[in-house]
């Protein structure tokens, strides 16, 4: 196990029934990273993370945050993790005061300083309602309750996919700002990847239960190339590099390709593709056959 | 002190982004030798963007030469800022003219040029062996 790691998974398996809702999954998440986990509904990222944070038990292989178990030894390892879940679940009923309280009577290391100072900083009120908050407010409220446990990881599924644009902003520009003050390693999930980029340094795509790409996303911009040329076979391109989608018309192919090294055949025009595109073409890349733009997008979107 | 803004579409990597607007700041004059430029946690709090991609800009200046980081103080504009365009550039913007008017000679359009211009500077491919 390299000690750098936070949060590692080998072979880890998640089976409801007779179903893999997670399956194979070996990933290492390095200290002080930022890694987006993409992939449509039902990819398996809620299972994963549920079994990072100790809320449900591997089927199969095994998962260690900062080294430990977190089913087995989770006196140690949950306080060292803040978790939000989807939705950002909170009682509606009690008051952000109230909820603050609650936050303070269940975790041990609890720091007042840190959720007051965000509480005054946003303008949170105190004495309203949570229910009555404002879908961003009450993200504000959750992300404050899982930071005043000062964490070591902060996982955070779906985060953003119920907050309207403004709101999306300024919840990762709190996420952000925690993270260049504590270097705290964030996981986040997402179907989004737009915002992603710039929040991101590492990514893992997930779809079907299993993990399609895992690394950082330097490193996969950099591997990544659009390939257009005269329609031809894509057999010759596939023995060097990973062909990771291939469209044909009558006269022209198109590969996305992870590039082993240099393309120097001058028959191809190279392209850099942006993130989006490469999560797409991981996500139709499901067999040989080619998929139209609109049907990965509906993959994406599930 | 200066802001940084970020266009999403431009297609240029965002630390790159950062450190274009220090160079173009220090050239204009707009950020002097010894101005502190923002720190890391007050960009990424306006930005939303990664702490990392902060400091790849900042250290990219700082090899530069351009901007020195002092631990646990901050990052400041060093020195004087870089000398104006040397005499060559002169020469190669009057042979680029010259290239210009032959293109358009031989039927080339503007984009027809932009095209050709920007597959000959950029290096044939661009990936890392994982």
């Amino acid at each position: 196990m390299s000690s750098s790691a936070v949060l590692e998974t080998d072979g880890l398996g998640k089976r409801y029934g007779s179903k893999w809702a997670l399956r194979d999954c070996s990933l290492a998440i390095p200290a002080g990273s930022v890694t987006a986990l993409v992939g449509p509904n039902g990819a398996g990222k809620t299972t994963l993370l549920q079994l990072a944070v100790g809320l449900s038990e591997p089927s199969a292989g095994s998962v260690h945050v900062l080294g430990r178990s977190p089913r087995a030894e989770s006196h140690s390892v949950l306080p060292a993790v803040g978790f939000v879940a989807q939705e950002h679940p909170l009682y509606r009923g009690f008051t952000v005061a109230e909820t603050l309280k609650l936050g303070r009577k269940l975790n041990p290391g609890w720091d007042e300083a840190v959720a007051i100072e965000r509480v005054e900083r946003l303008s949170l009120p105190l004495d309203q309602k949570v229910g009555k908050l404002s879908g961003g407010q009450q993200a504000q409220v959750a992300l404050t309750l899982a930071l005043a446990k000062r964490p070591e990881l902060l996982v955070l599924d779906e985060p953003i996919a119920s907050l309207d644009p403004l709101a999306r902003r300024e919840f990762l520009q709190s996420v952000m700002a925690v993270v260049a003050e504590t270097g705290t390693t964030v996981v986040l999930s997402s179907h989004i990847v737009a915002d992603l980029e710039r929040v991101c340094d590492h990514l893992v795509i997930l779809a079907l239960g299993r993990t399609q790409l895992v690394g950082p996303i330097d490193e996969i911009l950099a591997s990544h190339r659009l390939l257009t040329g005269p329609r031809t076979d894509a057999e010759a391109v596939a023995r060097v590099h990973e062909v990771i989608r291939e469209e044909h018309t009558e006269r022209q192919t198109t590969l996305l390709v992870r590039a082993n090294g240099h393309v120097y055949d001058s028959r191809w025009q190279l392209n850099e593709v942006d993130l989006e595109e490469i999560v797409l073409a991981y996500l139709g890349h499901r067999g040989s056959a080619p998929m139209s733009h609109e049907t990965f997008r509906e993959a994406m979107t599930g | 002190m200066i802001y940084f803004h970020l266009d999403a579409r431009s297609g240029v990597p965002t630390y790159l982004q950062l450190v274009q607007q220090v160079r173009q700041a220090v050239r204009l004059g707009i950020l002097r030798p010894g101005d502190q430029l923002p720190t890391v946690k007050e960009v990424v709090s306006s930005l939303a963007i990664n702490p990392n991609t902060v400091l790849k800009a900042y250290r990219e200046l700082d090899r530069e030469g351009l901007v020195e980081g002092r631990r646990g103080v901050g990052t400041f504009v060093s020195g004087e800022p870089p000398s104006p365009p040397p005499e060559g550039v002169k020469e190669l913007r009057v042979a680029l003219q010259r290239w210009v008017a032959k293109a358009k000679a031989a039927g080339l359009d503007e984009e027809g040029m932009t095209v050709l211009f920007d597959d000959t500077v950029r290096p044939p491919i661009t990936s890392r062996v994982a």
